[in-house]
């Protein structure tokens, strides 16, 4: 479900860009008003980040991590539950603002004083702040409840270094956003404080620090970015040996490279305000620091690379994403170094050259890697492929269409066109190879060769998919913990609790080493089926499931409620917050072990808080 | 890193518990369900290492909400700031009485763990009437730097400050309420799981929003403008 409403503001935000780049297409646009398009540029970088990536990897953790670490179920269901209905609450109420009075618009990182009352008077900045907050809520509760499953509920004989490198690095997120996330909320409460309440945090004439917001938000915003991409890296680094017939090379390293990505990603967040006259030892500190988070990246790159090498490859669509993300992240991850020296950084700032540096990062990265899960796991998830040639052409044209769109935002970069410019003139354009109408037309062309890709995505996913035959429990000859369950998998997950050895189960229970001394062979000695049957053979006797709940949809419900509140009317706070204790309560008060969904085999289970919260 | 290693020490022992399944690959018995539902790879409860990463994620709400606070404590007005509205015998007094509650609180949460339910309800109650007392001393304390000159939005400080103070007070508002739920849910005989830790979960939030009032208490009323 995560990943259906994920996939729905996809598409909102993918319009929303379509929009910015046809108004771009040519001198002087005329499509959208500076105003629309202020609003358009903000609520498409904020749906993108905040409505589909994160919840998209938050959907892939959610439904894998459980699997992967040969547990029932995440920690604590209910709790998964409201994060999901806060997500769907907290987007709703964001997009409510474009039919209240216009979106947010003061770029996706709000700059104070800039977002305060006189300088954005309608409510969009107001909605932004409280649906971020609600959205906020629910990573946080997220977080929480991946980080105690990840911990305490692997199967035994799983200790951390034989976890599969998907839960690691979506671990790793999750504490990311454990400790960015109430930093953004203070930012939050402070703005809303300031445009509610008439505070004056943020207000310069009043002696304020006008750099109090842009620490704050990138304190929070540059881990936000990790957290963007350090799932699609798990995704990845799971598709990658799989496809190549080889483990990961260096596990260890991927792992630890993960963690000092998500340690160094502390102290990288002032290279955003380079510009803002910081004094040189702060810009020489991040400069330093910036270049140095570049080496475990670096090292992931190797790994990767080292792992396809010399093995047996099959280019699945989801092995062409895996690899599409090393190439495409690694230009983006090459502009990047270009930021992270403060004096070329200096005269790259607010511009294109920033903008095609991060569409290659977050694109290139998240995105690719996102796609690249999907096409793998869905057999996992649906019992069903996707259609493999429909999934290649939907490759090739966003690859295609990425670097058309996103390449040529160098070129005018570096020309100058500054962005959240909602016009460029013919006269200023330049001349030759560097005329800037020749490439924004070569932009926007690339937007609908990407939107066609992604369109091909819909149709395979929607319609194709129906008549595809059901795929064998092992499609892909997979090599972790989660293919030892039937796609899809049961409510319990497992028949019975998986005993791990090895880092690779699933590989090590097919495949037998025959080979002498050093010299390595692997010999099948097990489909999948045999496995399974096994499994089924041996099932655990009784199986404790969580009782359905409705209080955390009553919870999430309340919120949305009181913030329509403080933005028109405040007897809607109290009734939100009425709700919202009656639900605490209802919620503390509901027996957590009903046994009524308990699973005893061979009689069905029950519909469970997981299937509420997962699909 | 340390970390890492001491979880892997955990994990062998759980390792070691479960040797018997270690032994055959393929083909072992297994144990029925029911050891499953309290079976931790870290030994520590679900439940607790939650509250651990909620409280750790508390400490940065906290730390942006007193760089805030730092970064505006000295833009006020001339007549109107620390110098002339602190007062510190009277707030030192009510930290003491947040400070005791802690330690009414540890006093229920051994009652608790004696499965003592008298003395828990009854020290539970003793902590919660503590916290509000504290309280009421906030609201007082409020009021008067109102009627001194003192507004929500006069000056950054007074933002800042009431932000702060603010945003302590709603949590212990919402331990008190945490507290006298307890109570009642012990009283009515409500809790579905261990009663001794549900205690002990609303003993650390307690606990930690009384620390933050140490360091708060500090800052800002200690440490001279």
């Amino acid at each position: 479900m995560y990943g259906v409403v994920a996939m729905f503001f996809f598409v909102v935000g993918g319009i929303e860009a379509g929009l910015i780049r046809l108004q771009l297409a040519g001198p002087e646009g005329t499509i959208l008003s500076a105003d629309k398009y202020n609003q358009m540029f903000t609520m498409h970088a904020t749906t993108m980040v905040f409505l589909f990536v994160m919840p998209m990897a938050a959907a892939f953790a959610n439904y894998f991590i459980p699997l992967q670490i040969g547990a029932r179920d995440v920690a604590f269901p209910r709790l998964n539950a409201l994060s999901l209905w806060l997500f769907v609450a907290g987007g709703l109420f964001l997009n409510s603002s474009w039919i209240l009075g216009g979106g947010a618009d003061g770029g996706w990182f709000m700059y104070a004083p800039n977002s305060d009352t006189p300088f954005s008077p309608s409510n969009g900045v107001d909605f932004w702040a409280l649906g971020l907050q609600i959205t906020g809520i629910a990573s946080l509760v997220g977080a929480i409840n991946l980080i105690v499953t990840v911990l305490n509920m692997r199967a035994p004989g799983m200790s951390l270094m034989k976890m599969p490198i998907f839960t690691w690095m979506a671990m790793i997120t999750q504490f990311l956003l454990l400790f960015a996330m109430p930093v953004i909320t203070v930012a939050l409460f402070l703005l809303m404080f300031q445009r509610s309440f008439g505070a004056t945090f943020f207000s310069v004439e009043e002696g304020a620090d006008p750099l109090l917001w842009q620490h704050l938000f990138w304190i929070f915003g540059h881990p936000e970015v990790y957290i963007i991409v350090l799932p699609a890296f798990g995704i990845v680094s799971e598709v990658l040996p799989v496809f190549s017939k080889k483990p990961l090379f260096g596990y260890p390293f991927v792992v630890f490279s993960g963690a000092a990505i998500g340690f160094v990603g502390w102290g990288v967040w002032a290279h955003h305000m380079f510009a803002s006259g910081l004094g040189p030892v702060s810009v020489a500190v991040f400069s330093v620091a910036t270049m140095a988070i570049a080496v475990p990246t670096g090292v992931k790159i190797i790994n990767w690379t080292l792992t396809m090498w010399g093995g047996k490859l099959q280019f699945t669509t989801a092995m062409l994403f895996a690899v599409g993300l090393i190439v495409q992240f690694t230009i983006g991850g090459l502009s990047g170094v270009t930021h992270a020296v403060a004096p070329s950084d200096t005269q790259q700032t607010d511009t294109y050259y920033i903008v095609a540096h991060f569409h290659y990062v977050i694109f290139g990265g998240g995105v690719l890697g996102l796609f690249s899960g999907i096409y793998y796991w869905w057999p996992k998830v649906f019992g069903k492929k996707l259609n493999e040639s429909w999934g290649k052409w939907n490759f090739w044209l966003m690859i295609i269409g990425m670097n058309l769109t996103f390449g040529p935002m160098h070129i005018i970069g570096l020309q100058g066109q500054p962005r959240r410019m909602y016009v460029w003139t013919e006269a200023r354009a330049g001349e030759g190879f560097f005329n800037l109408g020749m490439w924004n037309l070569v932009a926007t062309i690339g937007t609908f060769v990407l939107g066609i890709g992604i369109l091909l995505f819909f149709v395979n996913a929607l319609v194709i998919h129906r008549s595809q035959p059901v795929a064998p429990l092992d499609p892909w000859d997979a090599r972790s913990l989660e293919w030892l369950t039937t796609s899809p998998p049961k409510a319990h997950n497992f028949d019975r609790t998986p005993t791990v050895h090895a880092l690779d189960e699933v590989f090590y229970r097919k495949y037998e080493d025959v080979g002498k001394g050093d010299e390595h062979d692997y010999v099948q000695r097990a489909s999948l089926e045999d496995l399974m049957l096994e499994e089924e053979r041996h099932a655990d006797a009784h199986i404790h499931l969580p009782a359905p709940s409705y209080w955390p949809m009553v919870l999430a419900v309340s919120l949305p409620i009181m913030a329509y509140g403080v933005i028109y009317t405040s007897w809607l706070i109290a009734l939100g917050g009425a709700i919202a204790i009656a639900a605490m309560f209802g919620w503390a008060l509901e027996p957590a072990d009903a046994e009524d969904s308990d699973f005893d085999p061979p009689a069905p289970g029950e519909q469970t808080s997981k299937e509420l919260a997962n699909v | 890193m340390s970390d890492v290693v001491k979880e892997d020490v955990v994990d062998a022992a759980v390792d070691e518990a479960h040797s018997g399944d270690i032994a055959g690959a393929l083909a072992d018995a297994h144990d029925d369900g029911h050891g499953e539902a309290h079976h931790s790879s870290l030994g520590l409860s679900n439940t607790k290492l939650a509250m651990w990463l909620f409280l750790g994620s508390e400490c940065l709400l906290f730390g942006g909400l007193i760089t805030t606070y730092m970064l505006y404590r000295n833009a006020h007005s001339a007549d109107v700031g620390p110098d002339q509205l602190w007062d510190i015998p009277f707030t030192s007094a009510s930290s003491f009485v947040l400070l005791m509650s802690s330690l009414t609180m540890v006093m229920a949460v051994s009652a608790a763990n004696r499965k003592d339910d008298r003395n828990t309800k009854s020290w539970l109650i003793v902590t919660a009437l503590l916290g509000s007392l504290f309280l009421a001393g906030q609201v007082y304390e409020f009021t008067t730097f109102y009627r001194e000159g003192l507004g929500y939005t006069d000056s950054l400080f007074a933002s800042s400050f009431y932000t702060l103070t603010g945003f302590h007070g709603v949590h212990v508002s919402v331990g008190i309420v945490m507290l006298l739920a307890t109570m009642a849910m012990i009283a009515k005989n409500k809790i579905s799981g261990d009663k001794a830790e549900t205690v002990e979960m609303v003993g650390l939030y307690w606990h930690f929003v009384d620390v933050v009032w140490i360091i708060i208490f500090t800052l800002v009323y200690l440490i001279p403008a």
